[in-house]
């Protein structure tokens, strides 16, 4: 079946007229109708349009101007602003924003030729580590709907997982695209922070936010990052290091490879199945010639609380612009400017942006600044001063990317601390701007597990190459929830 | 009692860049209501600041001109508040390390001089305009303004009187015009300032409470706003009162500042590095660029004035007012070649034309070319001093050059002898008894009756005869 395949098996099918890109969208939307009222991963179909771009790709790839993502039917998580369509960001505040524009990523996903089938569901505003928090209802994990899917991208993992699309967008502050990729088992890559420009992609906390792409393998995220990673002049903060050929080293030897253990993410409070897996899989790559090496990041301790201080304080800001006045919900009937934007802020927003909102807007305040965020950046400090002592001797790190399997839907909605807890092996990485993936390894009582890699600044490819070594060894990657 | 005032201002002035501070969009003023208003401007969702590097050369040009030290290492901070005309809900500005640091400039009042110390200039972001006329129960919003680019200059509470405080906003003035960093234009508010205003026991050392007045758009209006504050502490103070912190708007129409918000309703603003920026520095190749670039200042100009064209201090103060009529000066000048006629003349029948057609230095119909033109006749002893006014008016009124206005008019000054002494003589012959009684009057008396013989003879001449050689050729012949 055409949804079974890799991007890089469906675009050898297109290249050799095997199926058309039309028949290929076609096939995903037929699916997506069918099974997404369910799973619930999709807050926006845009079929019309897909068929559109799905005729210029034929097209493209006629003339012999296709490149490895051409015609290849994808989802952008529902953060990416693109011109026309809606873009909720998983918020009644946004329910009625249609975008005037498209984000950096659709733009250079859509000039390679990929074909966006929809907008993806979320956690509201990129705030959650289930998918529950969304206005347009909670996403169901595949491999059993009655568990969450992770979050924040868990509408772009399910869609990707359900073979509802070849590959989606994801974006990752805290870890919102390596554990939601851990839980649904596929790959996820959260790039360096400034690889792939945050130009409309909705600001969540603009230090740790970064795009990245979700598919089944990692030589299909290999495909998609080479469209998406670059240099642009809109985001100050995106980087100008030349982007290499991700696909060029994918079959590298790993011989000798260094890989780092700390002994901090193999602790009490990680789940001893998933410590099995994650066991199993470094033996493989022990087997493939990886040196192992027991490490220590000695402040991982920390990371959490000062993660839920730096990413609240900059969303109490960067959601501001969410007044009622231009743009986004607005009250019924203000009687005063006051009445304007507490009601419309009140209203549009969910209870767990609505805690991050205040948390942040405590942390900033006068006479906790220094207590609070001075601190927690101190301590940001001394997280990247841990891993850049861990890489003078390993290339890589492995741990799980989450501390248990996906939970029972509902499991967390009244327990936001143990959710921010769930995250500790994640946002270390956000918080040092490294970049990150997550491979699937040996699923735990018929759930998926993640094995998060995670490498020094712009060692992408050499993640994907890790990740690629591990995938020719192995099927976990392969698997497919049943009833999809 | 002795009361003693203390004052210090916030300036901002826009600085005259094409593009916004972090966007691309125009900074021209006076267009339709959100034309100038792009996806930045208007704080849409997923939009990023990208810092105009021209604002930065500009600041440090302000910072050399006042001799301040400027901030190596630049961060922007925002500066978080609710109001429907602030699109993003934060403004973004400077904070902990501002790009100016401690600098100061010279005023002088009723010739006395004085330092004025600046505490510190920083970049930040213009916020849009609500607009209350125009509708009914509702409130518009225009963001062509959103996101111009403003040099917040702070001073030191260190002016004490209404008119210091008006000496050192016009010496600020000067210096970002002299820079052209600013186009200093109060009515369109490109140049605001705001004041600090408090009053205190002479005797006392420490500050009394101040009040913030805002909304001040001229230099005549700064003075009065002060004063009426200045009169109302006072007055409030000796009737038992007390001066609240608060800020005041002041009302031009009824001459009085009224509160606006007192410091309890005042925001916490919650300050922090704006992650979307990267700090900048500033290298010392660059400081040496904007230097090597930097205009003379008007001080500068003024002293050299002083010193190379012989001009009288206050000539020269004048004339350096603003860089545009000190290139008028230099202009004229160098053509003329006669520094203090050329003085005379601008300060002179230019600036009461200027005043009385509204126009200024720039918009004159006579030109530094036209006037240098002028003065260069008069100086050369084409035409008189009397006869050049009827040249200025015709130049005034677009009739040519100078030159081409004599040669029209035949209004060329006689200086061949022989044609003067022509009609010297025949004064002399028809006005016998006057010759008479001159020759017969005391000496002291001759000064004032030879002028009757020279009134004849301009008269004759229709006053083209060069005076001075009337003045000699009269008494040689009398």
């Amino acid at each position: 079946m055409m949804h079974e395949k890799s991007v890089t098996e469906l675009a050898a099918g297109l290249r050799s007229g095997e199926f058309s890109s039309v028949e290929l969208v076609e096939h995903y939307l037929e699916r997506i109708e069918r099974l997404d009222g369910e799973l619930n991963s999709f807050i926006t179909v845009t079929a019309e349009q897909a068929i559109e771009q799905a005729r210029a790709a034929d097209a493209r790839i006629a003339a012999g101007d296709a490149g490895p993502v051409t015609g290849i039917p994808i989802a952008h998580k529902d953060i990416y602003c693109t011109n026309g369509v809606k873009t909720s960001c998983g918020s009644r505040m946004l329910d009625n924003f249609t975008a005037p524009y498209d984000a950096n990523v659709v733009s250079r996903l859509r000039d390679a030729g990929a074909v966006m089938l929809g907008k993806t569901n979320m956690d509201e505003f990129a705030m959650g580590s289930t998918s529950e928090s969304s206005f347009y209802g909670p996403v169901k994990n595949p491999w059993n709907t009655g568990r969450v899917p992770g979050g924040s991208s868990g509408g772009s993992a399910v869609a990707v997982a359900a073979r509802l699309c070849a590959a989606a967008t994801g974006t990752d502050t805290g870890g919102s695209i390596r554990q939601p990729a851990s839980h649904c088992g596929i790959t996820g890559l959260k790039p360096t922070y400034g690889r792939v420009s945050r130009y409309g992609m909705i600001a969540y906390a603009s230090s740790l936010d970064q795009g990245g792409p979700m598919a089944q393998t990692a030589e299909d995220v290999a495909f998609l990052l080479q469209a998406m990673a670059g240099f642009d002049e809109r985001d100050s903060t995106s980087s100008d290091t030349p982007v290499p050929d991700y696909s060029a080293t994918l079959e590298d030897s790993i011989e000798g490879l260094k890989i780092g253990l700390p002994g901090e993410y193999f602790d009490a409070g990680l789940d001893e199945g998933v410590r099995k897996s994650v066991e199993e899989a470094v033996e493989l790559y022990k087997s493939l010639g990886a040196e192992i090496r027991e490490i220590s990041l000695p402040n991982t301790g920390l990371a959490v609380a000062s993660y839920y201080v730096v990413a609240p304080a900059e969303c109490s800001s960067n959601l501001s612009r969410y007044d009622g006045v231009r743009f986004g919900h607005r009250c019924d009937d203000p009687v005063d400017l006051e009445d304007l934007y507490k009601r419309s802020r009140s209203e549009g927003f969910g209870a767990e942006v609505k805690r991050r909102i205040m948390i942040g807007t405590y942390v900033l305040s006068a006479g906790y600044y220094d207590a609070f965020y001075l601190k927690a950046q101190k301590i940001r400090q001394l997280i990247s001063d841990d891993f850049r002592k861990a890489f003078e001797q390993v290339d890589v790190i492995m741990g799980p990317a989450s501390p248990t399997t996906a939970v029972a839907l509902g499991e967390m909605a009244d327990d936001p601390v143990s959710m921010y807890l769930s995250d500790v092996y994640t946002v270390m990485t956000n918080m040092a701007g490294l970049p990150g993936i997550s491979i699937p390894v040996a699923p735990v009582e018929g759930m998926p597990v993640g094995l998060q890699i995670t490498g020094n600044y712009f060692d992408e490819a050499r993640l994907l190459n890790i990740a690629h070594r591990f995938q020719q060894n192995s099927d976990w990657h392969r698997l497919m929830p049943e009833g999809v | 009692m002795q009361w003693e005032t203390v004052i210090g201002l916030e300036i901002h002035a826009q600085l005259a860049t094409r593009s916004k501070i972090f966007s691309g969009a125009s900074t021209a003023y006076g267009a339709e209501p959100n034309t100038q208003a792009c996806l930045v401007s208007l704080g849409m969702p997923g939009v990023l600041p990208v810092l105009n590097r021209e604002v930065v050369r500009m600041a440090i040009m302000f910072g050399t001109a006042i001799d301040a030290e400027l901030g190596r290492r630049n961060v922007f901070a925002r500066k978080n508040y609710f109001y429907p005309d602030l699109p993003k809900g934060y403004q973004i500005s400077q904070f902990e390390l501002p790009i100016v640091g401690p600098g100061q400039v010279e005023i002088s009042v009723d010739g006395e001089s004085k330092t004025i110390g600046v505490t510190r200039a920083h970049l930040e972001e213009d916020a849009g305009k609500s607009l209350h006329e125009d509708f009914r129960g509702m409130t518009g919003i225009d963001l062509n303004r959103a996101g111009t680019p403003l040099l917040e200059i702070v001073s030191e509470p260190d002016m004490r009187s209404a008119k210091e405080a008006v000496a050192y906003a016009r010496k600020i003035h000067q210096i970002v015009r002299y820079l052209g960093i600013c186009d200093g234009n109060m009515q369109e508010g490109s140049f605001r300032c705001d004041a600090n205003v408090s009053v205190k026991l002479k005797e006392h050392t420490e500050f009394g409470t101040r009040a913030e007045l805002k909304n001040i758009n001229s230099f005549r209006f700064l003075e009065r706003a002060i004063n009426f504050e200045v009169e109302r502490q006072i007055d409030l103070i000796e009737s038992g009162g007390k001066v609240v912190q608060e800020t005041r708007l002041y009302d031009a129409d009824k001459d009085e500042t009224r509160s606006m918000r007192s410091k309890e309703e005042a925001n916490d603003y919650r300050y922090f590095p704006d992650p979307d920026l990267l700090p900048v520095e500033i290298s010392d190749a660059m400081i040496d660029d904007v230097k090597s670039a930097l205009p003379e200042m008007p001080d500068m100009r003024r002293d050299r004035f002083e010193s190379d064209f012989e001009l009288s201090q206050q000539d020269a103060e004048s004339l350096t007012a603003s860089r545009e009529m000190a290139d008028y000066f230099e202009t004229a000048n160098a053509i003329a070649g006669d520094a203090k006629l050329t003085a005379n003349w601008i300060m002179g029948e230019l600036s009461a034309a200027m005043n009385r057609e509204g126009r200024d230095i720039v918009t004159s119909p006579v030109t530094a070319e036209l006037l240098g033109g002028m003065v260069r006749r008069i100086a050369d002893k084409t035409i008189s001093g009397k006869l050049a006014k009827d040249v200025f008016e015709a130049m005034w009124n677009g009739e040519g050059s100078a030159d081409a206005i004599i040669e029209a008019k035949g209004l060329k000054q006689i200086t061949d002898t022989g044609a003067i002494e022509a009609i010297v003589d025949e004064v002399l012959a028809s006005n016998p008894q006057q010759v008479e009684n001159y020759r017969n009057a005391p000496d002291d008396k001759k000064g004032k009756m030879i002028g009757f013989f020279v009134g004849q003879v301009m008269k004759m001449s229709k006053g083209k005869a060069n005076p001075q050689q009337v003045n000699q050729l009269l008494r040689e012949k009398l």
